[in-house]
Formats: C-alpha cells, structure tokens, sequence
C-alpha cells in the first residue's frame, strides 16, 4: 500500500483497541446510501519507476525552447544551491508558523524576506507574500479602497499586463469596486492622465508597464496624490536594484508596492508556483492582508520571531478578516530570499543591466529588418514591443518551427498596434542565441515578402 | 545571526553573477536608483550554510510526528517533488503556445478527470492557487449563477459556527453577508436553526464534511434538502475530504460547488505555509461559471481554455495556470495511489484517528464527542485539567514540543474549550500513535506533579515562549541595524 506503513498485525491490533470488527464499521455514521462504489475513471496505482518514466516522456516531449517571452514572467538563472535548500524537508514538509518555538527557521527566514523587499521597494513594511503578482495587484486595490473614506474607483492603465486587469477584477468585482481604464500615449507607450478624472481611491502605477517602457512614475504618483488617492507601485523585483525605489516616487513616494516575486528564483514552470510581493507605509499596515512576521524576545529575553498582527486575519476576524487569505507561498519566499541573498545588490543590478542590454540589442537589430520595427519611441528596460508588417500569430509560428519562441503576440489585446509582439532577452541569453533569432526573422519575413503563404490574412 | 550579520561591503557570491553587465545610460537619471538596496552582500557558502541551519529550526514532516488538525499532515512523496521538476517542465514559460506543452497539459487534463471521478462533480477547474482561493472562486460562482437568473435579493451566505474563518471571510469577499447558525450537542449542524435561518436572502451554505469537529455530518441529506429547497446552492468546503476520499463523494451528497486541498489531500507540500493549490468542481447548473483557464481535451490536443471559450466564467483567478507545479505534484501522487490508494487514503486516515482517539480515551483524556465515531481527527478538551491545575490547552501544546512532536491545532474550532484537534493521517505507523499517547499521558502526569515545568514548556527549542503581546505591540517587522 503506498505510503501506508500498516501492517496485517497492526490493523488487527488497532481495530480491538477500538473495538471494531473491520475499517468498514469505522464508516458506520456515514448513511449507506452514500458510499461511492469503486472509482472506475480513475487509472489504478504505479510505481514510482512507472510514473517516472511517464513523466520524463511527457517533458521530453515538451523539450527546451530558446525562450523570448516574458510579459511578466522571465526567464534568470537560478542558482543551483537556492532548491537543493528549498526542497529540504525541513522547509518543504513544514506548515504555517502557528507554533513558533518549533519554525524558528521559517520565522526567521521571512523576516529577512520582509527586510529585503523593504530595502529593494523603498517602503516601510512587507508581508509574508500572497498568490502571484495578480492577485498582489487585486488586494492592493481593496486597500486602496478601504482606506479611502468615500471612492470605489481604481484607476488602471491599460499600460498595465491585460491579465493582470481582469484578474484583479474577478477578485474587485464583487464588492462593488469600479476600475477605470486609463489610455496611453501611441507616440511613447507611457500613461496619459484624464483630464477630469473624478474621486478615486487609488492609482495604479506599473513600471516599467507591459510594453517595458518605463512611466514617469513621479507625476503620476504626485497627481494620486493631489487627487486624495493612494499610489500602487506595480513594479518587477529585477529592475528594483536599479531603478528608483517606489518609496521615493515623487515628493513622497507611493503608498503601497506589489508585484511579482517570479523573477527572483522560481522557474517559470508552466506558470506557478510563483509569489506576490506586498510593501507598504507603516500606515496602512494594519490593512494589509496576509501573513507578517514580526521580531520580538522569548521568557529568557532572547530574540526570536512569531506571527504578529493576527488580528487582520480571517482565522480570529472571520467575516470582517481584511482578506480572506490563509497561506502565503511560503516556499517560493523561502527560494527567493537566498536568490536576493546570493545575488545581493552587485549582482541583482547586473542581472537587470545585462537583461536591459540584451534587450535593447535584439530590439534595436530585429527592428532593423524591414517589416518590423519599434512600437514606442521612449526608453524601456528589458522587454519591448515590435511592430511587423507581416502576420504576427503566423510568424511566432514559423520561428517555433526553428526552436525560438519569438516573443508574445499581444495583436488582440492591443488591436491599435496593428500585428505587434512583447519580445524580452534577460541575461540568460547569449550573443549566439540572439544572432540565431535575427537570422531566423530574417529569413522567415524575407521568405514571406517573396512567397507569401495562401492562407495570407492581413 | 539574521543573514545581514554575514554582510560585508565588496562581498558577493562571484559564481552568480553574470559574466558582463550592461549600459543603462539610456534611461532617464530621475528614474534610476540613486542608492543600491541594502541587499547582503556574503558568499555562497555564508548563504548555503545559513539557511541550512535555518531549516535544522523547523520542526516537519519529514522530522516529526505532525498531527496538526484540520491540515492533513501527512507524507509528501520525494517522487512528486522531482518529477515535478523535470528540467523541462521548469523551462516552460505559461505564454508558450499550447502546442510546446502537451505533456504537460496532459498531465492537468488527467488531473482534472481524476478530481472530478473523486469529488463526483460534473467538471473541475485547476485555476485557485489555495483553499481561500478556491472557497474565493465557489462563493464567486454561487454570486454568479443567481445573478445570471436575475434572482439578487439572495444576499446571504449561512457558515456553521465551527467553520474555518476562511468561510465567512471567503462570503465578505464576494460581497454577502454571514449568517452563523450553532451546532447542537453531538457537534452536528442543528437543523432547527438552518430552518429558520434559510429564506429568500439565501445565497447558500457553506459546510465542511466531516466537520472541523471531526464528525460526520449525519443528516446531510436533510441540510441539502432545506437549502435547495430555500432556492440557495450548497458549497462543500474540501479541507476535510482526506476523511472520505474514494468512499463518499460530495457530488453524492448533493453539493453544488466543492474545493480541494491538494496540499492536504494529495499531499503536496505545506512548505512553511505555501504553495497550495485549491482547485474547484461543480455540479451541471454551474458549470458556464468556472474559472479559467480550463485544460480542455480536443481530438487529442490539449488546449488551455479562455474567455471566448467561457463567456459567462467568473474570470481568471491569476496571470497563469494557477500553481502549476503543485497541480504537478498533486498528478504524481495520484497516478501513485490510483483508485485503491485513494480508498486507502481515507481507510487508513480513519483507522488511525479512531485508534488514537481510543488509545487516548483509555488513558483518560476527555474527548469532545465521546459517543461519535472519529473521522480523520477528534478533538480532546483540556477543560477539566485547566480548572484542576492551571495548565493549558497552549501549555500542554508547547510542552509536546519538547516530547518532539509537533503540537495538534490548539483553540480551533472556537466552540470546543481548551481543545486539541488531533489529526494523525494515514502515514503515521501505530508505533508513533502509541508513542504520542505515551508523551500525552506523561505531561498530564508533569501537569498535576509539576506545572510550572509545563508552563515555562517548551524548554529544549531554540527559543523558549515568545511575546506575542510585544510582537504586536512594539512592532518590528524590518531589521534596522542599530545607529
């Protein structure tokens, strides 16, 4: 039995110490009529042998790409210490906190967490992380609004990942909350301000935004401000190490700082399991979801850490909890920390510097070649927006037929941009991956110009 | 010694970092840092041995016994954790066209036919990341299939007193209201109160079974009939379903709306309080609702489904695929198990928490529900020796720590005092039941010979009690180093 360590003699042994003639009897509250038979759609058992060699084929089958895409998920090296680490069972197999004499390693290590992404997002306070960037973005709306005496309104570029907006609003919609789309410049790709934009309760504010361009991040949190709202910064961890901490946007920075912890340390996997980060003034800390660690000292007076600020949470406020999340993920932090901890701040800036001129070479040369050029005139940090003459869905598919997943098609979301691609290089990628990506685009829209497909749709 | 005890200017962890930097003279100076983030700066091995002897802090699974009620402590199987972390599935980016990962989509395809043969629900979505998240989604499914009907006077969600407090939370978070209702003396829902509390506000209940008393709801079929027959839908709170997975589906029971844990029930890992992943089933009436994406089956050809596909979904929960790596996970322990290990699962969780229960029993602690069978966990309530020696149900958790054990969830459910909610799993041998039994029995003994031992307990951890009072007084959530 997998998994199960009972033995005949056990079972007989604990069945006469409850005085019961089988594990069946054991089931005698549950009304008969309910008991399922036996579950036919699903396979029965394999070894661990058996479902490896599965596995390994089905991954297999997926392969390695020469990956261009980001679109908030990047692809950065990983060092190989950070997992070996993660995965010990002491982290692994460990629940939330709650006895914290006996998690003093989970404890710690997030308080340090907490620490770095005070220090990176120029804010006074952190939590223990949420879902992923999306669902960061969601609760920092309803703070937003719970800290705002009158306003249900959140104001949201579309400079913001499409995602994103409705993932935020899937979590908003249901008490009541309004967000309001804020247009963009078609010169710069940069945010433009409603000229009478009403009351609101919150700004929100990403930088660089989807298409990589940076925002001028210190108007718009200046104008939040004037207007009574709160600032939510939507930032990448990455480019933190290098660009101005949103604890110091405009005169008095912006108010509350989420994002998506992806990029320091977790695979991009499919799509999970990442984290969400959340900052913010030491004002609103009491409406900030989720878990907080906190430092305090045992009987003896030495320094030790526990949970703290429990009274926001679900499981003591119940109906009147600030959210109603339980865990955090917990060890995506727990990779994160030694990624932020290994890279420190030399190396995390070099990542975000070698990621920046990676991308801004490949942009520079694919928009070299006729047919594609840039979507906006104004500086980005490691991804950008292409213009192609050409079919982008068709395109994208013809350079995975060359190994190369060329970027993200974002034609549908932006219909105003003609065909246009989301491509990103982060430091992983090497002069050789790049020279292959050109001469394949190259090659494929020359191909095209000369013999165009049939089935061609403009 | 936090990890910036270790700093020291210049110091970095050289392998790490990339070969060749780059230019940011391009950027605007007003929008770049002027001061790098106070980051450790130490090498890889102060890092590695660091967190190393972090994680040696932390009690586990995979160190101690675990019995943590309500959380389903059981072994996470090392196989699902590497095989979750083939290289290639690591590499895939979520945006990558469906065609770069059939396999992988194949593996949520199956995962989700396999959760659905179990919960008996018409079709299951993998999208919530959590238990929360899941009751999130099911509670946003209830709003949205009265909504669809016009039918919005139904403002109101019923929560049984000894729900967890994601519940009520969960019902805020859509928007309704919370109507408690009691529990009656054999810790069943009282049926008396469901009646009159149901109504034309109705949106639904929300009912964990077995219950967080670690009983059967006997009369289900009667709390279904009065809900649908008050024109609300029933959402099954999962974090209980390792009781009776493979023996009793909550689709039989005539549940509307269901989440499970897969961090309980198939095992993934808690990993220090996440990742979790909180998928949702659904009988026919709310199937247009579910939450994208979906992995749909077509001809062959596995394909994430969107909003065009589900016009009338609640949405996306997230920018991705949910927690892909613990649905992963969840696939491989599952393919393990197969259809006779599930039924195991639930065997041999009930086996063990009667066992326990029984053992306890006889070494005369008081149980909150002597005359009821124990599901996967049972509660014992320290009232009578709190009143007799001062010493609590946190007292006697603390000192189990020192006995190695990791404590049972102490306090929960609120309506039970002085409560230990003891939940063994199906993972745990009899010899580790009995040797739990004997460290209870021995601190009741300290209890009454020596209670001030119990009460400074634990004394062999790597901090004594905390001060919880000052944690949250005299807050300190950043290090700042002094001066």
């Amino acid at each position: 039995m997998p998994f199960i360590p009972h033995t005949e003699e056990d079972v007989s042994a604990m069945l006469g110490a409850i005085g019961a003639k089988s594990i069946d009897a054991l089931f005698d509250e549950i009304p008969p009529a309910l008991l399922s038979g036996t579950l036919d759609d699903v396979p029965e058992g394999l070894s661990e042998m058996a479902v490896a060699r599965l596995m390994q084929a089905r991954a297999s089958a997926d392969g390695f790409w020469s990956n261009f895409i980001g679109a908030g998920v990047y692809e950065h090296h990983i060092p190989a210490a950070i997992w070996q680490i993660t995965t010990r069972g002491e982290f692994y197999s460990a629940y939330t906190p709650y006895q914290a004499e006996a998690s003093q390693g989970t404890l710690q290590l997030i308080y340090e967490y907490q620490t770095m992404m005070t220090r990176l997002t120029g804010l006074d306070v952190s939590n223990a992380s949420l879902y992923d960037g999306a669902s960061a973005l969601a609760e920092a709306m309803l703070m937003a609004v719970r800290s705002h005496k009158t306003s249900r309104r959140v104001l949201v570029p579309k400079t913001v990942h499409p995602i994103y907006r409705r993932a935020a609003l899937t979590t908003v919609k249901n008490q009541g909350i309004e967000l309001v789309e804020l247009d963009y410049d078609p010169v710069s790709g940069r945010t433009v301000l409603p000229a009478d934009p009403g009351t609101f309760a919150g700004l929100v504010i990403p930088q660089p935004n989807f298409f990589g361009v940076l925002e001028d991040v210190h108007a718009l949190t200046d104008w939040a401000h004037e207007q009574g709202a709160l600032a939510i910064a939507l930032v990448n961890p990455t480019t933190l190490a290098v660009l101005e901490a949103p604890g110091k946007w405009g005169a008095t920075g912006a108010d509350i700082a989420v994002g998506e912890g992806q990029p320091l340390g977790a695979p991009m996997a499919s799509g999970g399991p990442y984290f969400g980060f959340m900052c913010c003034r030491q004002a609103f800390v009491r409406q900030m979801p989720g878990r907080v660690v906190g430092r305090t000292v045992d009987l003896d007076g030495r320094p030790g850490f526990a949970l703290t600020l429990q009274a926001r949470e679900q499981h003591i406020r119940r109906s009147k909890a600030t959210s109603n999340i339980c865990t955090n993920q917990g060890l995506i932090v727990t990779a994160a920390t030694q990624y932020l901890s290994l890279l420190g701040p030399q190396g995390l800036a070099r990542v975000a510097a070698a990621s920046h001129a990676n991308t801004v070479a490949l942009a520079g040369r694919l928009a070299a070649i006729p047919g594609v050029s840039r979507a906006f005139e104004s500086p980005f940090f490691h991804e950008a927006v292409l213009k192609l003459k050409d079919n982008a869905h068709d395109v994208l598919r013809a350079l995975r037929a060359q190994g190369i997943l060329g970027g993200l098609d974002i034609s549908a979301w932006y219909p105003e941009l003609g065909q246009a691609i989301l491509v990103c290089a982060t430091e992983t990628k090497t002069d050789a991956d790049l020279d292959h990506y050109v001469q394949q685009m190259e090659r494929i829209l020359s191909k095209r110009r000369e013999a165009p497909p049939c089935a061609y749709k403009s | 010694m936090l990890i910036f005890d270790h700093s020291r200017p210049g110091r970095t962890a050289t392998a790490q970092l990339p070969a060749a930097g780059g230019s940011l003279d391009d950027l605007p100076a007003e929008l770049r840092r002027k001061d790098a983030p106070a980051l450790p700066e130490v090498s890889e091995l102060d890092v590695v041995r660091h967190y190393t002897r972090l994680s040696q802090k932390n009690f586990s699974i995979d160190t101690q016994f675990y019995p943590l009620g309500s959380c389903t402590m059981k072994y996470n199987p090392r196989a699902c954790n590497s095989l979750a972390m083939l290289p290639q599935f690591l590499a895939r980016h979520p945006a990558s066209p469906d065609d770069t990962g059939q396999g992988f989509l194949a593996c949520m395809f199956e995962l989700q036919e396999m959760l659905q043969a179990v919960s008996g629900m018409a079709a299951v979505s993998l999208a919530p990341m959590a238990g929360a998240h899941g009751e999130f989604a099911g509670v946003a499914m209830i709003r949205a299939y009265h909504d669809a009907r016009g039918d919005t006077a139904r403002r109101e969600i019923i929560v049984p007193d000894a729900a967890h407090g994601t519940n009520p939370a969960t019902a805020t978070m859509c928007g309704y209201t919370v109507k408690e209702i009691p529990t009656d003396a054999s810790g069943s829902v009282d049926l008396a109160a469901l009646r009159a509390a149901v109504g034309p506000q109705t949106a639904g209940l929300m009912l964990t079974n077995p219950s967080t008393l670690g009983v059967f709801e006997k009369t289900i079929a009667d709390i279904q009939k009065i809900v649908h027959d008050a024109g609300g839908l029933l959402y099954y709170d999962g974090a209980n379903l390792n009781a009776i997975l493979g023996k009793v589906r909550p689709g039989d029971m005539g549940f509307d709306v269901i989440h499970l844990n897969l961090h309980k029930t198939f095992s993934t890992p808690h990993g220090g309080g996440g990742p979790g992943a909180g998928p949702v089933g659904v009988s026919e009436r709310l199937l247009p609702f579910l939450p994208i994406p979906l992995v749909l089956n077509e001809r062959g050809f596995y394909r994430l489904a969107a909003e065009t596909d589900r016009p009338q979904s609640i949405g996306r929960l997230s920018a991705n695929l949910g927690n892909a790596g613990v649905l992963l996970r969840a696939y491989v322990y599952a393919r393990m198990l197969g259809r006779s290990g599930m039924l195991r699962v639930a065997e041999y969780a009930t086996l063990n928490a009667n066992y326990l229960m029984a053992k306890l029993r006889d070494a005369g602690f008081e149980l909150a529900y002597p005359e009821r069978r124990a599901s996967h966990e049972f509660i014992v309530t320290l009232k009578k020796l709190k009143d007799a020696t001062g010493i609590s149900a946190m007292d006697f958790a603390k000192r189990l720590l020192d006995y190695g054990f990791h404590a049972p969830t102490t306090y929960f459910p609120l309506l039970v005092p002085e409560c230990l909610l003891i939940e063994p799993t199906e993972t745990e041998s009899r010899a580790t039941l009995d040797s739990f039994v004997e460290a209870m029995t021995a601190i009741r003994r300290e209890a009454e010979t020596n209670p001030e031992l119990v009460k400074g307990a634990p004394h062999t951890l790597p901090v004594r009690r905390l001060d919880d009072v000052r944690a949250a007084r005299e807050l300190d959530l950043a290090y700042q180093p002094a001066g």
